[in-house]
């Protein structure tokens, strides 16, 4: 069983998505338990898989024991399997958060709802973990047409920037698969390792340039790097509180890690055209940071704010990889891991709020301090994770952003950090201010007061608290996470 | 002008087919005329891997007596990727006409500027 970890990550989560609606038309209890034991599994490869790697290094799984590059290969190294850890805890997390939301549901649309959910996470993981880049195009798709299917299931407005989003991720994918055209092409080959060795002599034509752009374009497309970001505000505002906090918090940033994975692995970062590439991406990112960071102080919807704030961190994702140094991957997949966690957190903590008050307008937070304590002390660290104040993990991403910038002498990088950092505290303060600070209205303070129920269910109220301290964990732990595992990733260090 | 027809206009033809996806969603205001424009854009790198397979002289690869060496016979290996595109091309199509269903019926109308302003009324 043991040998088989690999593909137990990506086939566990398959095979009980496709079971889902039959189960759910029997017992939606049983499609709980069987959901939550899912992703529970492949959480548990995951972890199991990493640790593997990081004692005995990288791990190629040959599915159907084909071998590489006729075969696909599964490869856990320690980004791939860091990566893959990430996604199925967060899908777990946001699992056991789900089912407040879907109780009140008929038994369809709960299997429904379990099956894409379920392939989300099995698309999404498959994406970290393979080895082949056409298999990552068909876990692409696998994951947005899911992810197409859980938007539009808010409501009508969901389902028109659902639309929206269908038209635009597909633009993206085309672009990806044109790419992978160019490569196969320029190789013959699909395998990620052996591209590596087949593109060396060849990264100073032109149509390796080709290809790498049509790639860039793609995934920034899927990973809403600006000026790309269109379909994302209004996808993250309708889509329902039971699925968002999982696509908010993983899906761009699996992407991101796709990018990461054809820079740094594939091509190269000192290769031929990857510098002339990478800087163009570094000033389009610090653009988009400082852009976006003033459209979200300028909304007034909670969940709006946070989408706007998204576009802004795929930034700080995209800076790192421009970099194209040590301590710009680091902080740059120290920044997918950290803005995962806390994205998801804030999602959590809007959908807690909608849950309790049916509000999602920062105006009407007022007080809400004292209403929901634990979840406004998970929404604190997670703000504060936002604008970087230490020991929060979001500290240490952009620190070393910072880091890595300095190092290439770009000081107009680190400005862009600090600037937008201060823009991040002005948007989370503002909705701190209302929470803490401001007095609710009478008539709604009479409410709440008499309201003697706990603040949230337990199977909400566990996944916010988990998340929050996970932030503050994460921060804490930065030295060992970077030093034993994130300097393991590094192409060519440790292992 | 020979090398123009037997090897290069037909990429000429796909770029222009794979542009014509992006013009059609940004310039048409219908959005069934906007999922089209998205079908041809993914038919467009359809076409091309199928291109690449292609070869001069080559038969399909199925091994006939007589016939020995990777020259003879087009490379099969963009068919099969491309029989996976075409898949995932039909489950998008699927799955964005439902949402379009979906937007008919409550809004009455697919016409971009008319939905915009039923929705924010």
């Amino acid at each position: 069983m043991k040998e088989q970890l690999p593909a137990l990550i990506v086939i566990v989560p398959l095979l009980i998505a496709l079971l889902s609606p039959l189960v759910a038309y029997f017992s939606t209890r049983l499609l709980r338990g069987l959901g939550l034991t899912a992703a529970a599994v492949s959480f548990v490869s995951a972890v199991g898989a990493l640790g593997h790697a990081l004692t005995k290094g990288p791990w190629h799984y040959y599915f159907g024991n084909w071998a590489p590059p006729w075969g696909i290969e599964y490869v856990i190294d320690p980004l791939s399997g860091l990566m893959a850890v990430l996604v199925s805890f967060l899908s777990l997390v946001v699992l056991i958060y789900t089912d407040s939301f879907l109780r009140e549901e008929g038994w369809l649309k709960q299997g429904i709802h379990y099956a894409l959910y379920l392939l989300l996470t099995a698309g999404l993981l498959g994406m970290t973990v393979t080895g082949d880049v056409f298999n990552l195009y068909v876990f692409l798709e696998i994951s947005s047409l899911s992810a197409y299917g859980l938007i539009a299931s808010g409501g009508y407005k969901a389902t028109v920037s659902a639309f929206r989003y269908v038209l635009v991720g597909t633009v993206g994918a085309s672009f990806y698969l044109l790419g992978v055209g160019y490569l196969y092409a320029i190789t013959g080959s699909l395998n990620m390792a052996d591209l590596t060795v087949r593109l060396q002599p060849l990264l100073d034509s032109q149509a390796v340039l080709i290809a790498m752009v049509l790639i860039l374009v793609g995934m920034g497309i899927k990973m809403a790097l600006f000026p790309l970001h269109g379909w994302l505000p209004d996808a993250y505002t309708y889509s329902p509180p039971a699925a968002i906090p999982f696509i908010a918090g993983v899906m761009t940033k699996v992407m991101a890690y796709v990018l990461l994975r054809y820079f740094f692995f594939i091509f190269g970062v000192l290769n031929g055209f990857v510098p002339l590439v990478l800087e163009v991406v570094g000033w389009i990112a610090a653009l988009g940071i400082i852009l976006a960071s003033v459209m979200a102080i300028a909304q007034s919807d909670f969940r709006r704010m946070l989408a706007f704030s998204s576009v802004a961190q795929v930034g700080y994702i995209g800076l790192g990889l421009s970099l194209g140094n040590m301590f710009g991957f680091i902080g740059a997949v120290f920044h997918i891991i950290n803005h995962a966690i806390m994205k998801c957190c804030l999602f959590l903590v809007a959908g807690g709020v909608k849950w309790k008050t049916g509000e999602h307008l920062i105006e009407k937070y007022a007080e809400m301090s004292r209403r929901m304590p634990l979840t406004m002390g998970a929404f604190l660290l997670g703000a504060f994770s936002m604008v970087g104040i230490p020991p929060t993990a979001g500290f240490f991403s952009k620190w070393y952003l910072i880091l890595g910038a300095i190092e290439k002498d770009l000081w107009i990088y680190v400005v862009v950090i600090i600037l937008s950092s201060l823009l991040n505290a002005i948007y989370f303060f503002r909705v701190i201010e209302q929470a803490y600070l401001k007095k609710a209205p009478v008539a709604e303070r009479e409410k709440f007061v008499e309201d003697k129920k706990p603040e949230l269910p337990a199977t909400m109220l566990v996944p916010i608290v988990v998340l929050g301290a996970c932030i503050l964990v994460v921060g804490i732990l930065n030295e060992p996470l970077v030093s034993n595992i994130l300097l393991m990733a590094f192409p060519g260090g440790g292992l | 002008m020979r090398e123009l027809f037997t090897e290069h206009l037909i990429y000429w033809l796909i770029l222009f087919l794979f542009m014509l996806g992006p013009y059609g969603m940004i310039f048409k205001k219908n959005l069934v005329k906007k999922l089209m424009s998205m079908n041809i854009m993914q038919v467009a790198v359809i076409l091309f891997f199928l291109a690449l397979g292609q070869k001069t002289g080559g038969t399909i690869p199925i091994n006939l007596p007589g016939l020995i060496g990777a020259e003879h016979y087009i490379n099969p290996l963009p068919h099969t990727l491309m029989l996976t595109a075409i898949v995932v091309s039909l489950a998008t199509l699927g799955v964005s006409l439902g949402l379009l269903l979906t937007v008919q019926k409550r809004y009455g109308t697919l016409e971009e500027d008319e939905l915009l302003r039923r929705m924010n009324q």
